[in-house]
C-alpha cells in the first residue's frame, strides 16, 4: 500500500494472471475513485470479465495489488469477505434465483446478518418489507413482486440482478455487460437505473455498446490483451488510433 | 422467539400429514396388540415389522432430500450414515447379550471370544448404557459428516465430485466393516440380538413399540426439516442449490450453510439406522454397500425431490413394491424393474409422484397466475412461465 491507494474506491496496480501461459491480464493499472462510474470496453478476451474475477476474488492475481477503499487488501479476501466489505457483482448472464419469488430474490440480497443461525430464526418484518418495495421501485419491478424470477424476460431478469446488488448496498458495484440482449428502450432505461445508483455508489460497467457507453456519459477504460490501451472521455477514447485498430476499427 | 421456525413450518399440509403419521404411530401397534388374530382388522406382527423397516427408510430418504432436494448436494453414500447409527445401536445390543450369547462370555461378545480376543476394544466401552448409545448414534454418523464436509465443501467439491467421493466414503467403510479384526464382527456383522432396555426384541409388544418410535422419530424429523425449508435459511438452501456463485457473491458463506444441512442430514440418517436395527435384527457391512445409497436416491427421485412428503411416500411406495414383487414368481425381474422404474421416473415424473401431484394442484387452483401481468415491461415476455427442472448434479 502507499499513498496513491488514499482516496480512492479501487486501486488495482500491476495486476497479471495467467492461465496455462496465457496472459489473460498483463499489467494491468486502474484507479476509480469514489462516487465515479466506469465504463471499460474492450475486445474479447481483453481481459475484461478476469479483472472483475481479481476484484471479487474469484481469480487470485499472479502478481499485483488490489485495494479497496484505499485501505483494504483484496488479494487476500475470498468473494465471501469481498461481499461483506461492500463490493456487488452482476454477472455477464443474468444470474438470479429462478426459482425464488423475485420478493425472495431481493430478500435473499437484502444487507444482513449472513449466518446459519441469523437466517433460520429470521423472520418477515415491516422494515425489510418497506426496503423490498423501495428496491422494486427503483428497478421497475414492483408489479412483479409475487412472480417466480425464472418466468422473467431477458430484461427483467438483468433488472431484478441490478436490484439484488442495490440490496446488499455495496459501496461499489461491478456491472458486467448490462445489455446484452436488452431491446432499445430496455437499453434506455437501464442507463437511467444506473445513473440513479450513481448517485450514492461508485459504479463501474462492462460493456460492448457503444450506444450505451455514450449514454452514460462517462470515463471510459479500453483494455486489450489485458492491459489498459486507452482512457478518457467516450470521444477522446474513440479517436485513439489503437483503440480503432484493435476494437472499433473495422 | 427461538419456536418461531416451528410454528412457520406448520402449514396446513405439514399438519395434515403429521396428523396422519400420528395416527399411524397409534392404529398400527393397536391393531396388531389388541385385535384378535381372527379379525379382518388384525395386523400381523411381520405387516408391523415390515413396515418398521419401511418408516426408518422413510428416515434416511427424509435425510437424503433436505440436502438433495434442497440444496443440490447429491449424496450417493448417505447409507454410511445409516450403517454406523445402526452399528451402534447394534454395539449395544450386543453387550445386552451378556451371558446369554453362544460363549456365556459376561463381556465379550460372540465373534470376539471365537476370535480369542482376550479383552474389549476400548471403543466398544460405554456402549452397555443405553444413553452413551444413543449418544453415539447421533455423533458418529454427524461427525463423520462434518469431517467430511469440512474438506469437501471448503475445496468446493460439487455436483459428481462430490456424489463420487461419498459413494468412495461408503466403499471404504464397508471394506473396512467387513474386515474382522476392525472389531464389528466382520463379514456376518452383528446379530442375535435379545433385549432391547429390557424387552424381548423379538416380542410382538417390543415390535409394536418400535414400529410407534420410529413413526414418532419420522414426524420429528420431518418436522426439524419442514422448519429448515420454510425458513429463510431454507430460501438460502435452495439459492446455493441454483446458483451457488451468485449466493457466494451475495455475502453467504455457502460452505457453512452446506456443512450444516449435511451433518444434521447425516445425524438423522443415524437414528433411522439405529431404529432399523432392532427391528430387522441384524447389522452387517452390507448396509455399506454404495447400491443401497443410490436406491435410497431413488425413493426420493421416486417420490418428489424437494418436497420432503415425497421422499417419505417414495421411499415406502418402492420398498413395498420391492417387497412385493421380490417375493413372487417376478423376483428375478425385480432389479429390471427398479432400473425400469429409475429411467420412467426420470422421463415422464421429472418431479416424482408428490412434486407432480403438487404441481397438478397448484395449476388448478391458480389459474390465473399462467395469465401475463398487466405490465407493460412484463407484457413482451419471450419466456414461457415454467421454471426449468434441473437436472440431477
Amino acid at each position: 500500500m502507499n499513498e496513491l491507494t488514499a482516496g480512492s474506491m479501487l486501486y488495482l496496480d500491476g495486476i497479471s494472471v495467467s492461465f496455462d501461459g496465457f496472459k489473460a491480464l498483463n499489467n494491468l493499472s486502474l484507479t476509480v475513485a469514489p462516487g465515479e462510474m466506469r465504463a471499460i470496453i474492450g475486445p474479447n478476451g481483453a481481459g475484461k470479465t478476469t479483472m472483475m474475477d481479481v476484484v471479487t476474488g474469484k481469480t487470485r492475481p499472479d502478481d499485483g495489488e488490489v485495494f479497496f477503499n484505499g485501505t483494504q487488501d483484496l488479494t487476500a479476501l475470498d468473494e465471501t469477505q469481498i461481499a461483506e466489505l461492500g463490493i456487488g457483482r452482476k454477472f455477464q448472464k443474468p444470474t438470479v434465483f429462478e426459482m425464488h419469488t423475485v420478493e425472495d430474490n431481493i430478500l435473499l440480497a437484502l444487507k444482513s446478518d449472513r449466518h446459519a443461525r441469523a437466517t433460520l430464526f429470521w423472520r418477515p418484518n415491516n422494515e425489510d418489507d418497506r426496503r423490498i418495495e423501495s428496491i422494486l421501485q427503483i428497478v421497475r419491478l414492483s408489479p412483479l413482486r409475487e412472480r417466480i424470477a425464472g418466468s422473467l424476460s431477458h430484461g427483467q431478469k438483468q433488472w431484478l440482478e441490478i436490484g439484488m446488488l442495490l440490496a446488499q448496498e455495496p459501496k461499489l458495484l461491478l456491472v458486467d455487460e448490462p445489455v446484452a440482449g436488452m431491446t432499445d428502450a430496455e437499453t434506455r432505461q437501464t442507463a437511467e437505473l444506473l445513473k440513479e445508483i450513481n448517485r450514492d455508489r461508485t459504479v463501474i460497467v462492462v460493456e460492448h455498446d457503444m450506444t450505451f457507453v455514450r449514454d452514460l456519459g462517462v470515463k471510459v477504460t479500453c483494455l486489450h490483451e489485458g492491459t489498459v490501451i486507452a482512457e478518457g472521455t467516450i470521444d477522446q477514447v474513440s479517436a485513439n488510433q489503437r483503440v480503432i485498430e484493435v476494437y472499433l476499427g473495422r | 422467539m427461538s419456536a418461531f421456525p416451528l410454528t412457520r413450518a406448520l402449514d396446513r399440509g405439514t399438519t395434515i400429514f403429521l396428523a396422519l403419521l400420528a395416527a399411524i404411530a397409534i392404529v398400527v401397534p393397536l391393531l396388531n396388540l389388541l385385535v384378535p388374530a381372527s379379525s379382518p382388522f388384525h395386523l400381523s406382527s411381520y405387516f408391523v415389522a415390515l413396515f418398521g423397516k419401511y418408516i426408518c427408510y422413510a428416515i434416511l430418504a427424509l435425510s437424503i432430500d433436505l440436502i438433495w432436494g434442497y440444496c443440490g448436494i447429491l449424496s450417493l453414500g448417505h447409507g454410511a450414515f445409516f450403517a454406523l447409527g445402526g452399528y451402534a445401536m447394534g454395539m449395544y445390543l450386543m453387550r445386552q447379550i451378556g451371558t446369554r450369547g453362544v460363549y456365556a462370555h459376561p463381556i465379550l461378545p460372540d465373534f470376539m471370544v471365537f476370535l480369542n480376543w482376550p479383552e474389549l476394544p476400548v471403543y466398544w466401552y460405554g456402549f452397555q448404557h443405553f444413553p452413551y448409545a444413543l449418544l453415539m448414534i447421533v455423533l458418529v454418523p454427524g461427525l463423520l459428516a462434518f469431517m467430511f464436509g469440512w474438506f469437501a465443501f471448503r475445496s468446493r467439491v460439487t455436483g459428481v465430485y462430490l456424489s463420487i467421493i461419498t459413494q468412495a466414503l461408503t466403499y471404504a467403510l464397508m471394506q473396512g466393516f467387513f474386515r474382522n479384526n476392525f472389531g464389528f464382527g466382520g463379514n456376518n456383522g452383528l446379530t442375535d440380538f435379545k433385549e432391547i432396555l429390557g424387552f424381548n426384541v423379538q416380542a410382538p409388544g417390543t415390535r409394536a413399540a418400535l414400529f410407534a418410535v420410529s413413526t414418532l422419530a419420522l414426524m420429528i424429523g420431518f418436522l426439524i426439516c419442514r422448519s429448515i425449508v420454510a425458513s429463510k435459511l431454507g430460501k438460502v438452501l435452495i439459492a446455493i442449490r441454483d446458483a451457488e456463485s451468485r449466493t457466494r457473491f451475495l455475502g453467504y458463506r455457502v460452505e457453512s450453510y452446506k456443512l450444516f444441512v449435511f451433518t444434521l442430514s447425516a445425524c438423522m440418517a443415524g437414528v433411522a439406522g439405529a431404529l432399523y436395527v432392532p427391528q430387522v435384527g441384524i447389522i452387517n457391512p452390507g448396509e455399506f454397500s454404495p447400491a443401497s445409497s443410490i436406491e435410497a436416491v431413488l425413493w426420493v427421485a421416486v417420490g418428489g425431490r424437494g418436497t420432503l412428503t415425497g421422499a417419505v411416500v417414495g421411499a415406502i411406495l418402492v420398498n413395498y413394491a420391492k417387497t412385493t414383487f421380490t417375493s413372487g414368481p417376478l423376483a428375478p425381474y425385480w432389479l429390471f424393474m427398479l432400473g425400469g422404474l429409475f429411467v420412467a421416473v426420470t422421463l415422464l415424473l421429472p418431479h416424482g409422484i408428490v412434486g407432480t401431484a403438487q404441481q397438478w394442484w397448484a395449476s388448478r387452483r391458480k389459474p390465473h397466475e399462467r395469465r401475463p401481468v398487466a405490465n407493460g415491461a412484463a407484457a413482451a415476455n419471450p419466456h414461457p412461465s415454467e421454471p426449468a427442472p434441473r437436472a440431477a448434479e
